[in-house]
């Protein structure tokens, strides 16, 4: 047996003796995530120095900032969360109990990404241990060190029986995805994205996938453009732009170009000095592969600001491109790189089409003074999320579903949507075996006027209102007791509960 | 709302072509066909043209933290663009109505894949649907196996498919070509508990009722029986006298028993019934040139019976004995997650210990099948038998994409620059603070309010002060 089979076999177990269910354990273990959290930060942030060369006070924000908040939430909310969600009733069933019980699945498999290793891997973990169930964390091997802390510490925090660690490369992580889980969680790229959702065809298991895309950006020039530059140059330059939901190029009118050439060019200066690559808040390119593969994109663009790299470093300035065509190579896939590309066009309609010309991206972003503009753009694109007037920050928002459509994903998470996206809904229905004569409408043999009763009854008359309902009812419960009555009045067993 | 309302009149003008072509295809009685085909539609049509407006609103009613306590955020329902919804043969119309329902209602287009198996009803929707909805956004195709392979091949925004376990995979392999997420509603071994203190007579009724509803042929019929032997003893007895009352002596003279859908499903359950080594105490008897099974009940059934290795989705019921509730729930979780549980029992403790103990699609106390009709309830199944669910704003949101929206206030820069490089451990303080969502929630305290609002329209007057490099 691999290890990744041991991991996972002892994982079900674990589940099966059903002590990821209680309430007490799963708030227990989010809170020791959040000790760990708390008491690993050094162990943490210098980890992710060595992988991504980010600053201890960018970890924090990017990274940790974001889980706490969600652990904070989902301990609160829980009690919430699990009760069972009461739900209408027809006619028929006015009596009965009918409700909705979330319930975990199972064993989850959640596959990091190394951009955001701690926030995109430990998120949807929230989410499982707080469903109930179990997880295996599979994080991404780019981030060796990282890796390693998650690995080597984490146990001593939550049960590493639900809840493995299990590290390596492709070819453990194909291993994994042979074996069966209840649910897999990708946050990745589009093309294995697609080898995920194959082997977890499979089993029929269900997945997320959190991919990526080009998310646009849209500044119309009516807008505070020394604002909308500043959260663009933020939005855009954070980890070196290795965000999903970075800005992946400006959509403007030509007569603001200049202008927002200008602006961003002061901001990159008031944020990453004049010399970013000495500047500590100023990330890298995670690896030589993807230096070059950014650099490569710079080609047949004209190079308005920035450009200057250090391959040895995987260092590239942050870089601005401008009168970008749309079929140069910076526009074909996601940058994931400190490159922005300006594409002038002639107003919103044209960067509307625009957008609906590629795929459906995971973020869309419109800096507009204009309410009707911004809800033009919502109404005639279609993207995962959008933000207007700034960048990034809706991916704080808990009580937003973070996900993509189309090609850059499906489900979502952040919040109770994590909850429920783990979890199985389940739809009960309990009644009890009392009104018998109405049920008798409904048996063999079939009659003409037995079916008239049925239709009335099965019928839904939402126009009733409280009262129409409640003086149907006392119809109802007279007919049944009449017609109980006829039948020689059976003694009618009650099962606690209903009404 | 107008398509909504063009397929209610579609439904409603032609219910009697309706119910002669399910009569031809499956030898449904009217009764079955009025009952679980054309009033279920009718109902979530209402349902969704009643609750339409409400499900399209944007949802403002959602918690921000305090950095963002001056923004507007919403969640929208979009539609996803093309869907792909396939029908299967048991309910050939509402298999693929309801889904259509709800594709309408979330405002996509669709195309229609009904089962070929039912061509009776097959051609008949190829007909009528064309005759009341948009030709540019709903069609329908008819075809086979190798047809349903072709369409596949294209792109979709979601599928939807009602059937069988095998066929899913490779739906969800073909979808996987194109990252396209797909609703599975399959089906499984639905178990039906009969335990502990009961109204035998009753429970039978609705047992027999639910089993041999449309002969057997429903994904959420109860599949087999779990009883003590004191319960089976007193049940067959009871099982019997409902079924004489419900079909008479001569079941297969009755108009209101069904018909097993083709040869080959006869096939393959009288193969099964041939090879179960349980005893037959009610039933048993079969006409093929019909495609004939009586309703049959065999006892003496044990885990390793050729009935109890895949759905049966016929008029057979196997009775398993248990000793205990306990090795009857051990039981069920050894099986694959079915796609209904049912627990028959006037004991509370009793549908309880099943309910926390088990994992199904769906969950009925002391009935069978009717929690499908309440479209409150999402249906759908978990782990094999199935992923996702629909009926009413279920199906709405399966086939809608919520998009978080924010949008954001041009104010307040100056709490923003909290969050711009240079990075300091200072505004790091600030803004965990500001976005931690807070364990006692202030909101109730009228002088922290007010005192809240003041500063941040102070903050609202410093930021209009431009320019802070």
């Amino acid at each position: 047996m691999s290890r990744e089979q041991k991991a996972v076999e002892r994982a079900r177990k674990a589940f099966l003796t059903g002590r990821s269910k209680p309430l007490e354990h799963r708030i227990r273990q989010l809170k020791n995530l959040q000790r760990f959290l708390l008491e690993r930060e050094k162990e943490i942030a210098e980890a992710i120095k060595k992988d991504l060369n980010k600053s201890e006070a960018g970890t924090q924000l990017y990274e940790t900032l974001g889980l706490e908040g969600e652990i904070i939430l989902a301990v609160k909310k829980l009690a919430e969360w699990v009760a069972p969600r009461p739900v209408e009733k027809n006619l028929l069933t006015i009596s009965d109990t009918v409700y909705i019980q979330p319930e975990p699945l199972g064993v989850v498999l959640i596959i990091g990404a190394w951009n955001y290793p701690w926030a995109v891997t430990i998120q949807p973990l929230i989410g499982a241990i707080a469903a109930g169930n179990a997880a295996v964390v599979k994080p991404s091997e780019v981030c060796v060190h990282t890796a390693k802390v998650m690995e080597d510490l984490l146990p001593a925090y939550i049960d590493k029986e639900l809840y493995p660690v299990v590290t390596g490369g492709v070819s453990e992580t194909q291993e994994l995805l042979r074996q069966r889980f209840d649910h897999v969680f990708y946050t990745g790229n589009s093309m294995v994205g697609k080898l995920v959702m194959e082997a977890a065809a499979k089993h029929l298991t269900p997945i997320t996938l959190e991919l990526g895309g080009k998310s646009p950006c849209y500044i119309d020039k009516n807008c505070d453009i020394p604002i909308a530059c500043r959260r663009v140059t933020w939005g855009k330059y954070s980890n070196c732009g290795q965000t999903c939901i970075a800005p992946d190029y400006i959509l403007c009118e030509p007569s603001i170009q200049g202008r927002v050439l200008e602006e961003i060019k002061k901001s990159i200066k008031a944020f990453y000095t004049e010399d970013p690559k000495t500047c500590p808040d100023y990330g890298r390119i995670i690896n030589q592969r993807h230096f070059k593969r950014i650099m490569a994109m710079t080609e047949d663009s004209t190079i308005a600001i920035g450009g200057d790299s250090d391959e040895s470093t995987c260092y590239i300035a942050p870089t601005v491109l401008k009168d970008v065509q749309v079929n140069s190579k910076v526009m074909q896939e996601e940058i994931f790189g400190p490159l922005l590309p300006i594409l002038t066009v002639s107003g919103v309609d044209e960067a509307i089409d625009f957008i609906n010309k590629g795929e459906k991206p995971l973020a869309l972003y419109i800096f507009s003074p204009d309410d009707k503009v911004i809800k033009k753009v919502i109404a005639e694109t279609s993207s995962g999320g959008v933000l207007a007037n700034d960048c990034l920050v809706h991916y704080s928002v808990s009580a937003l579903p973070f996900g993509g459509v189309g090609n850059s994903g499906m489900g979502s998470y952040h919040g109770k949507f994590s909850f429920d996206n783990l979890s199985h809904l389940r739809g009960c229905l309990i009644k009890q075996l009392k009104m018998e004569g109405v049920n008798d409408m409904r048996y063999p043999p079939h009659t003409a006027k037995k079916l008239f009763w049925a239709r009335f009854f099965i019928l839904k008359n939402p126009d009733l209102g409280f009262i129409g309902r409640m003086t149907l009812l006392t119809i109802i419960a007279v007919v049944a007791a009449m017609v109980l009555q006829v039948r020689g009045g059976r003694k009618v067993c009650v099962w606690g509960g209903g009404w | 709302m107008t398509q909504l309302q063009n397929l209610l009149s579609l439904v409603e003008e032609n219910e009697q072509l309706i119910q002669d072509a399910l009569h031809k295809d499956l030898h449904k009685p009217k009764f079955e066909s009025v009952l679980s085909e054309i009033q279920i539609t009718l109902n979530d049509l209402y349902f969704a043209m009643e609750n339409l407006r409400t499900w399209m609103q944007p949802e403002y009613n959602i918690g921000k933290n305090l950095a963002t306590r001056m923004d507007d955020c919403f969640i929208r329902r979009e539609p996803l663009g093309v869907v792909l919804i396939i029908g299967a043969w048991n309910y050939p119309l509402h298999l693929i109505l309801l889904p259509l329902v709800a594709a309408i209602a979330a405002g996509n287009c669709a195309i229609l894949k009904p089962s070929e198996i039912c061509q009776a009803t097959e051609q008949l929707l190829a007909e009528l649907i064309p005759k009341y909805l948009s030709q540019d956004c709903y069609a329908v195709l008819c075809g086979g196996a190798e047809d349903t392979k072709s369409l596949l091949k294209n792109k979709f925004d979601h599928i939807f498919y009602t059937g069988s376990q095998v066929v899913a995979r490779s739906i969800l392999l073909a979808a996987a070509a194109h990252l396209t997420p797909v609703t599975l509603e399959l089906g499984g071994k639905s178990p039906c508990f009969i335990y502990g203190h009961i109204d035998i007579q009753k429970a039978a009724k609705r047992l027999c009722w639910s089993k041999f509803f449309n002969t057997g042929q429903s994904c959420v019929a109860p599949d087999y029986v779990l009883c003590t032997a004191q319960t089976r003893d007193a049940l067959l007895p009871a099982l019997r006298e409902t079924l004489q009352t419900f079909y008479g002596p001569d079941p297969g003279a009755s108009p209101d028993m069904g018909r097993i859908v083709t040869p080959r499903h006869w096939r393959r359950l009288m193969d099964m019934l041939e090879k179960s080594k349980g005893k037959v105490v009610i039933g048993g008897e079969s006409r093929e040139e019909d495609k004939y099974i009586a309703p049959t009940v065999l006892v003496d059934v044990l885990e390793s019976d050729a009935l109890m290795q895949e759905e049966i989705f016929g008029p057979i019921l196997p009775i398993l004995t248990i000793e205990s509730l306990d090795e009857g729930i051990d039981y069920i979780n050894r099986q694959e997650k079915p796609l209904a549980l049912y627990v028959f029992s006037d004991e509370t403790s009793v549908v309880t210990t099943v309910l926390n103990n088990t994992s199904s699609g769906g969950f009925c106390g002391n009935d069978g099948i009717v929690h499908m009709a309440l479209p409150g309830l999402p249906f759908g199944g978990v782990g094999a038998s199935g992923m996702g669910s629909y009926h009413g704003r279920w199906g709405f949101e399966t086939f809608s994409h919520r998009r978080g929206c924010m949008n954001r206030s041009w104010l307040l820069e100056r709490v923003n620059v909290l969050r711009y490089p240079p990075y300091s451990d200072y505004n790091l303080g600030w803004l965990r603070w500001a976005t931690t969502f807070k364990k006692n929630s202030w909101g109730g305290c009228s002088v922290i309010k007010i005192l809240f609002w003041v500063c941040t329209g102070s903050l609202k007057y410093l930021s209009s002060v431009p320019d802070f490099y």
